[in-house]
């Protein structure tokens, strides 16, 4: 029954989605407050039914319900309940339910929190939301039914992948599409907005927390994927560049750079157009991403069950809103006047540079992702574009970005004075040199673009503690005076500077553990002993114990250095019998200084060297800094968000910004 | 301008859109790896035999001697998945009649002789590889691969990988049924 009521809810909710599409829309056009009003209610309920739907398959889940296929395929009765749960976005069709949970969510959160919001923007954005909403509900109802029975029901059920039982992959997918799925609300306001042909500084104060909410969860669940990928899949990286990363990182990039422009739209009134075309390509990335993911059409190591007729429909789906909204933004973006007009140097010029960068990088990677596809449909020619592709074309774009970064927050608004700033900073950027320098020589050397790198981060991180404390007047005012002006600054410039300072941090971590990693590959039998950055690991043999559902092969490594012991490490295989395949069980002795990574692979073969095992031993250096500058990214973005201003900041549309507001037609 | 300059963004998008759609093409298999030599000529190679072993080298000329298909096979003594698919392929020597060739790839002779003689040698010729020459012409990934040249010297069929299992023997006798009836049919 519970699966029926599941298709049921979601039927409803095509149906209030259908509605939401049209009624707002008309009533926004001819000023019919109760037909504006209607979004409200029927926002409200598609949340509210799409929930109840997606709660009806996490139930059928939770109680092993094998005569629903998608739970059959994806659960087995033995599994911890943590990942039965897990379980319901694992597969293909589920996920597409959360996805589309999520969607109905944030148009639910715009209806409810949006109080401020002018009712015929918020009608025509929550009826731009439902196209979306139409779109991907049908998808999902005609093509991938996530209740589909399933007759006769099997004794029990496939398991989900054993690689996928993690904690942190359990809830990177969700996050990762609160992320994806959220710059959905942020593209609905663009069409809204285009649609009105009105794009002032009070649109950008509505449409910000909705962006840093969306780039919020999507930080963090790339960050989260990305540590799952260093610490189970037991590669010793935390970044590949596979397509799919990559499909995650471009939305997150463009965001980033939405972000910023938004200020420049919000504070003075100017790139507003530019603004608009972000708000909808960051989103078209997205779906991007998810029409990749799902249509099997470019290799990679994540893939969904791959079927060519729900790629042409998730294609068609792209082709409306994308083309869509591209054909609506030629048309009506020539109409919007820029306002504020400002000086080769000044804030804005400065955060004009951090788009065209951040685009640039986006370009490159979006290039390097399809280039396979392009040159295959052109030649024939089958080829992969791997890490150095990216590497090499990636990091130069990204280090005058970070340059650039450490002096954007002296810049003032209109123009500033470029003397002024760089008396302040060069002590600051000969320093980092110099730290960049005195590392290159310690580590006896390194590659060109890691020291140079190294010195951007410095850079980046004194840079950002030196404008925080310039604003309280540290050392130049009485103590008191600057702890009463910390108390003071504004959320907001606390969450700039706690997120520029976690890239720098973040920045040292990726640094460290690409140009200063060591690896080691080699055999090894009982007794035998390895040295590696200073550690010596004796091997002592591998015993075979039993866990819940599994049977594992744990190893043990008795580290010391320089004869005294450190620590002792116990990497494992692990063979899951109902899935009947193999996970790698990493053993990490994990510090701030370094993670030294052991990870076992196969047992050599019998006759060739008894009791020999492959052993594979990394030492990353600064790894873990990675993860705490995700972190402080993510708290940045979450102290900007509670930012008084975009929390109670009644925006006051007609003494905010008139001279910039643009009339209407 | 500025009315093109808007319009550029959606001009891009139909340009990857006509792409993606190329893409989804059901036939179209993106993990599949082909070999830049099927239905090429066998790449021209000369290389002495394996001392020792009593079968004389491998040059590109022997491969068309007969007239008749054989089979390529790159090997070597450090590669454990040789010494597993050494015993299928020696039983399709002695129970198909299937022409094998050896390239010993990459491995000291006299490893490979011990190799051998303790596996027993199913190869007609072995053409010793040291400096892997061959191999690169041959355009392998890994050892083993394995392939079916047809008696003109054209390479009709590539393995890579075991020939281990089932599955993979079958991909195997078929291709050289097919090859041996296309032959039959042509003389």
């Amino acid at each position: 029954m519970t699966p029926e009521i599941g298709v049921f809810a979601l039927a409803l909710a095509l149906g209030l989605a259908l509605v939401q599409s049209i009624l707002p829309m008309i009533g926004a056009a001819r000023n019919n407050a109760l037909w504006m009003g209607s979004a409200k209610a029927t926002a409200i309920g598609q949340t509210v039914f799409i929930g109840l739907s997606f709660a009806a398959l996490m139930r059928s889940f939770v109680v092993s319900d094998f005569t629903v296929r998608n739970v059959a395929e994806n659960s087995h009765s033995l599994k911890p309940m943590l990942f039965k749960i897990a379980g319901t976005w694992g597969s293909h069709e589920g996920s597409l339910l959360l996805w589309v949970l999520i969607l109905a969510a944030f148009g639910g959160g715009v209806a409810v929190f949006g109080r401020n919001i002018p009712d015929a923007l918020k009608a025509r954005t929550l009826a731009a939301q439902a196209w979306i909403s139409v779109g991907f509900l049908s998808f999902l109802l005609l093509t991938s039914n996530p209740f589909e029975r399933l007759y006769p029901p099997p004794i029990d059920g496939n398991d989900l992948n054993p690689l996928l039982q993690d904690v942190g992959l359990a809830m990177h997918p969700p996050l990762l599409y609160v992320g994806y799925v959220g710059f959905s609300i942020v593209f609905s306001f663009a069409v809204a907005a285009l649609i009105e042909g009105r794009v002032d500084a009070a649109w950008a104060r509505w449409v910000r927390p909705w962006t840093l909410a969306a780039w919020i969860s999507l930080t963090a669940g790339i960050a989260l994927g990305s540590w799952w990928a260093y610490y189970e899949l037991g590669w010793g990286g935390w970044w590949f560049w596979d397509p799919v990363e990559n499909v995650s990182f471009m939305p997150w990039l463009l965001g980033t750079a939405l972000l910023h422009s938004a200020i420049v739209t919000e504070k003075r009134g100017a790139f507003k157009s530019w603004t608009i075309l972000l708000a909808i390509l960051t989103f078209s990335l997205s779906l991007l991403g998810t029409f990749i993911v799902r249509s099997g059409l470019l290799t990679s190591v994540h893939a969904f069950a791959v079927d060519p007729e729900r790629g042409v429909y998730i294609l068609a789906l792209l082709g409306l809103s994308i083309g869509g909204s591209l054909t609506l933004y030629a048309w009506r973006a020539p109409e919007m006047e820029s306002g504020g007009v400002f000086a080769p140097v000044s804030r804005e010029a400065g955060l004009l540079i951090n788009n065209l960068l951040l685009g640039v990088a986006t370009a490159t990677v979006l290039f390097g992702t399809l280039y396979p596809l392009f040159l295959e449909a052109i030649t024939g020619d089958k080829i992969s574009v791997g890490p150095p592709f990216f590497n090499a074309s990636f990091v130069p774009i990204m280090l005058p970005l970070v340059f650039v970064m450490g002096f954007g927050p002296f810049l003032s608004w209109k123009r500033a004075d470029l003397r002024g700033v760089l008396q302040r900073l060069w002590g600051l950027l000969l320093l980092s040199f110099a730290a960049a320098a005195i590392v290159w020589y310690l580590t006896t050397g390194g590659p060109l673009l890691a020291v140079l790198s190294l010195a951007m981060a410095f850079w980046l991180f004194l840079a950002t503690l030196r404008e925080w404390a310039g604003r309280i007047r540290l050392l130049e005012a009485p103590f008191a005076e600057s702890v009463r002006r910390a108390n003071g600054l504004p959320r907001a410039s606390y969450g700039m500077t706690v997120a520029h300072l976690g890239l720098a941090i973040a920045m040292f971590g990726f640094i460290g553990s690409s140009a200063w990693k060591s690896e080691q590959v080699v055999f090894v039998s009982p007794g035998n002993e390895i040295g590696i950055a200073g550690f010596d690991v004796r091997f002592d043999g591998v015993e075979r114990r039993q866990g819940p559902n599994y049977l594992a092969d744990v190893g043990t490594l008795v580290v010391t250095r320089d004869g005294k012991p450190v620590t002792t490490l116990f990497p494992e295989r692990r063979f899951y019998p109902v899935a009947e395949s193999n996970t790698t069980e990493s053993a990490i002795r994990s510090t701030l200084a370094g993670d030294l990574y052991a990870s076992l692979a196969e047992p050599a073969a019998d006759d060739a060297k008894p009791g020999a095992w492959t052993l594979r031993i990394l030492y990353e250096p600064l790894v873990n800094f990675i993860w705490l500058g995700s972190a402080m990214l993510v708290l940045g973005g979450g102290l900007s968000l509670s930012d008084r201003r975009l929390r109670i900041g009644a925006p006051r549309r007609s003494t905010a910004a008139p001279a910039n507001a643009t009339p209407a037609e | 301008m500025k009315r093109l300059l808007v319009a550029l963004p959606l001009l891009i998008v139909i340009v990857i859109g006509g792409f993606l759609l190329w893409g989804l093409n059901p036939e179209r298999d993106p993990n599949a790896i082909p070999s830049v030599l099927i239905s090429q000529p066998a790449p021209e190679f000369d290389l002495p035999p394996l001392e020792g072993i009593g079968v004389p080298g491998l040059a590109r000329s022997d491969l068309t001697e007969t007239g008749e298909p054989v089979v390529v096979n790159v090997f070597a003594s450090w590669c454990v998945p040789c010494r597993a698919e050494h015993a299928e392929l020696t039983r399709m020597v002695r129970d198909d009649g299937v022409r094998l060739m050896g390239i010993n790839y990459k491995d000291k002779p006299k490893d490979a002789l011990r190799w051998l003689n303790n596996l027993g040698n199913p190869y007609e010729r072995i053409g010793t590889d040291l400096d892997g020459r061959a191999g690169i012409e041959w355009g392998i990934s890994g050892v083993p691969e394995t392939f079916i040249v047809d008696g003109s010297g054209t390479v009709l069929y590539r393995y890579v990988g075991p020939v281990v299992g089932d599955e993979a023997v079958e991909k195997l006798s078929t291709a050289l049924a097919q090859v041996r009836a296309n032959a039959g049919a042509g003389s």
